[in-house]
């Protein structure tokens, strides 16, 4: 039997910051994992590579990670790297994405900045 | 403190300029990340989990306040207000931004800093002892032959793309405080019978993935034949070093793979070939650079002082929280009247080695002020004041506390390495420094610590084991178990001069576990040990693993 399909999302490094970012459903990058497109097959996995590939101007590095899906089919982390890639140092909670104030550490390559 | 010359000048801001430009390139997509990654790499510029980091090297851990302030004003200006001071006596920034690395790099340019070979298979920044210059049990400041190696391994054009990393560490004291048995090469200075300088070279020691107790390659090597005779080694390995697995690339498996009697014989060989040359080996050092290095590490001109400090003695009867510190975190200095200072980068719950802008002035403040103007990074993660009046030690403590950097704690139980692990590093298996913060905490009571005694714990947040958790007396090592955390514990290593790595002591466990399991090996070894003096490290010799493995896994 074929292994099932785990949902996946795109994500990657802002080129600029080296903060983490996830491929939209519109092909550009959002800091919220929220916000990323997901792919439920293999093939909508690589098509969204296919998207996030040839953008090394914004990003660097990007990646399918797993992702599971709430009750509302939002997309949340399902190891704990990925976890903690989505707020930051787990001591310092005041740094990262956790932060109170994430947005102070604009403007992202990934989203046109700079 | 060694001062650039105008070539050292010259090229560190060429490869600055060089930078800038490679990194506007990559930023305006001329460059691809393929193209980008080496070159940022050699100029200590990784992509960790959350943002770059910038690794900066100081040599040998040695820096004066100058370039202290520099380090803090980049924390401020271009991070996150804080660095992280690492085993390999350097300091990382956690928060550079791609746009601010040229300016960044020309700041550190500003006061003869960089991070060059700071990563890259190259030579990597030399270490060396924290105490050089200072300790009472040294026979020669290993720092002007630390400074000959940074010279002679600079844009080394025949050892830029070596198989694997290189790092060598230098120790002038038979008391190894630099780890010299865990290095691709360890020197150890001594003097021979007539009292000639000179030193035993150690060669394929390693921590990582397969830890290995460097071996004996020369006994005693005269000092003016050190560079042909690193050459030799250098030569030898990158032509046999294994490239085709980057796992068996460090010089310690072709040690390992080839037998010392065999690698002595090839490098013995090179060795006397470049010696037969004609006018005598091209890397021997003109004598005068070398008079011109040793001037720049003459002692300071220490004042003629009694060897006890009735102020001091006076300030410690007065206030037992000096006492406590006076008594565990300095050390015996070679000039009568002064001491060295560690200052432990190890708060309660802090991450160790992490610094705030504020601090790194104040320390910059009492290294200008107290020590010489000359302050070190050691590779425990702490800062040291190497030459320090007794008579001004109350000022110094009143200072750190200030700071909040009067931690009593040096060489006990709480003076834990951490390196960054999963909460930064984009190789990590699993986090450290939270398990160090824990750690802290239990073991935060100055008496319980003090009556633990000497006792190092060491904690690796995977395999790479930059927390060096193979040579602490506890080691640490973090890894992925069924997508969770889990912990690996070690016992019996031992960094100093009787290195040993530690052995497994079990099962993995979890992240909570760790903490009530290493109380437990504590309690187990406070019963058993045959005095106060014994060390953990002592009776676990004396008693073997076994009592420690089920007092860690009792629960
Ligand atoms: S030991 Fe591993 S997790 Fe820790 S800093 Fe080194 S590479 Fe990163």
């Amino acid at each position: 039997m074929a292994k099932e399909f785990k949902p996946k999302i795109v994500s990657a490094n802002d080129l600029n910051i080296g903060d983490v970012v996830y491929m939209n459903s519109g092909g550009g990058w959002t800091r919220k994992l929220a916000e990323a497109a997901i792919a439920h097959t293999p093939e909508e996995g690589e098509t969204l590579m296919g998207r996030a590939e040839p953008q090394q101007a914004k990003v660097v590095g990007p990646y399918l990670a797993d992702v599971a899906l709430d009750d509302d089919g939002r997309p949340f982390p399902t190891h704990f790297r990925e976890k903690f890639r989505t707020r930051g140092p787990s001591t310092r909670p005041d740094l990262g994405k956790q932060a109170a104030n994430p947005e102070r550490r604009e403007p992202l390559a990934a989203s046109g900045g700079i | 403190m060694y001062r650039y010359d105008e070539f050292d000048h010259d090229y560190v801001r060429a490869r600055v300029a060089e930078f800038r430009d490679q990194t506007q390139r990559r930023i305006d997509g001329a460059l691809t990340e393929d193209e980008y990654k080496p070159l940022r790499l050699q100029n200590g510029l990784y992509l960790q989990l959350h943002a770059y980091m910038l690794r900066v090297a100081v040599p040998y851990g040695t820096l004066d306040s100058r370039q202290m302030r520099t380090l803090a004003m980049i924390a401020e200006r271009w991070d996150e207000g804080y660095g992280h001071f690492t085993t390999r006596q350097n300091i990382q920034y956690n928060w550079t931004k791609l746009t601010d690395v040229g300016d960044i790099l020309d700041a550190l340019a500003d006061v003869e800093m960089h991070a060059i070979q700071t990563s890259g298979n190259c030579i990597r920044n030399v270490t060396a002892d924290h105490f050089a210059g200072a300790a009472v049990d040294e026979i020669e400041d290993p720092r002007p032959t630390a400074e000959l190696i940074r010279q002679w391994s600079t844009a080394h054009p025949e050892f830029a793309y070596l198989p694997r990393k290189f790092k060598v560490a230098v120790t002038g004291s038979p008391n190894d405080r630099a780890v010299t048995k865990a290095h691709d090469i360890g020197l150890r200075m001594l003097r021979d019978a007539q009292g000639n300088p000179g030193y035993e070279v150690i060669v394929g020691g390693g921590l990582g993935r397969t830890p290995m107790i460097g071996k004996v390659i020369r006994d005693f090597l005269p000092k003016a034949d050190l560079l042909p005779y690193l050459e030799a080694i250098l030569r030898v390995y990158n032509l046999n070093g294994r490239r085709d697995n980057k796992y068996k690339a460090r010089i310690k498996i072709l040690v390992h793979e080839t037998g010392i009697e065999e690698m002595r014989a090839q490098v013995e060989a090179e060795f006397e070939r470049q010696m037969r040359e004609e006018g005598g080996p091209l890397v021997q050092p003109d004598p005068e650079q070398v008079r011109r290095i040793e001037a720049y590490f003459a002692a300071p001109d220490f004042a003629d002082l009694p060897a006890t400090s009735e102020t001091l003695d006076a300030a410690m009867a007065a206030d037992p929280a000096l006492a406590a510190w006076v008594a565990n975190n300095t050390s015996a200095h070679r000039a009568p009247g002064y001491t060295i200072v560690t200052v432990a980068i190890k708060g309660t719950g802090e991450a160790p080695g992490d610094a705030t802008t504020a601090q790194m002035n104040a320390l910059a403040d009492l290294g200008e002020r107290y020590s010489h103007d000359e302050l070190r990074i050691s590779h425990e993660q702490n800062v040291i004041l190497p030459h320090v009046k007794r008579d001004d030690l109350p000022a110094v403590f009143a200072a750190l506390q200030q700071a909040e950097l009067a931690a009593a704690n040096a060489g006990l139980i709480t003076d834990i390495i951490a390196c960054p692990g999963l909460d930064y590093c984009a190789l990590a298996t699993a986090r450290s420094i939270p398990v160090a913060q824990d750690l802290s905490e239990r073991f935060a009571e100055p008496a319980r610590a003090k009556a633990i005694g000497s006792f190092t714990i060491k904690i690796s947040g995977c395999i790479n084991a930059c927390g060096h958790h193979h040579v602490g007396h506890v080691g640490i090592l973090g890894l992925e178990k069924s997508g969770i955390e889990s912990y690996q514990i070690t016992l019996g290593g031992d960094h100093t001069e009787t290195m040993a790595v530690g052995e497994r002591a079990g099962p993995g466990m979890s992240a909570d576990e760790v903490g009530p399991a290493i109380e437990r090996l504590v309690d187990a070894y406070l019963e058993r040990r045959a005095n106060d003096d014994e060390r953990f490290i002592d009776t676990y010799r004396r008693l073997g693993a076994d009592p420690f493995k089920h007092a860690l896994y009792a629960a």
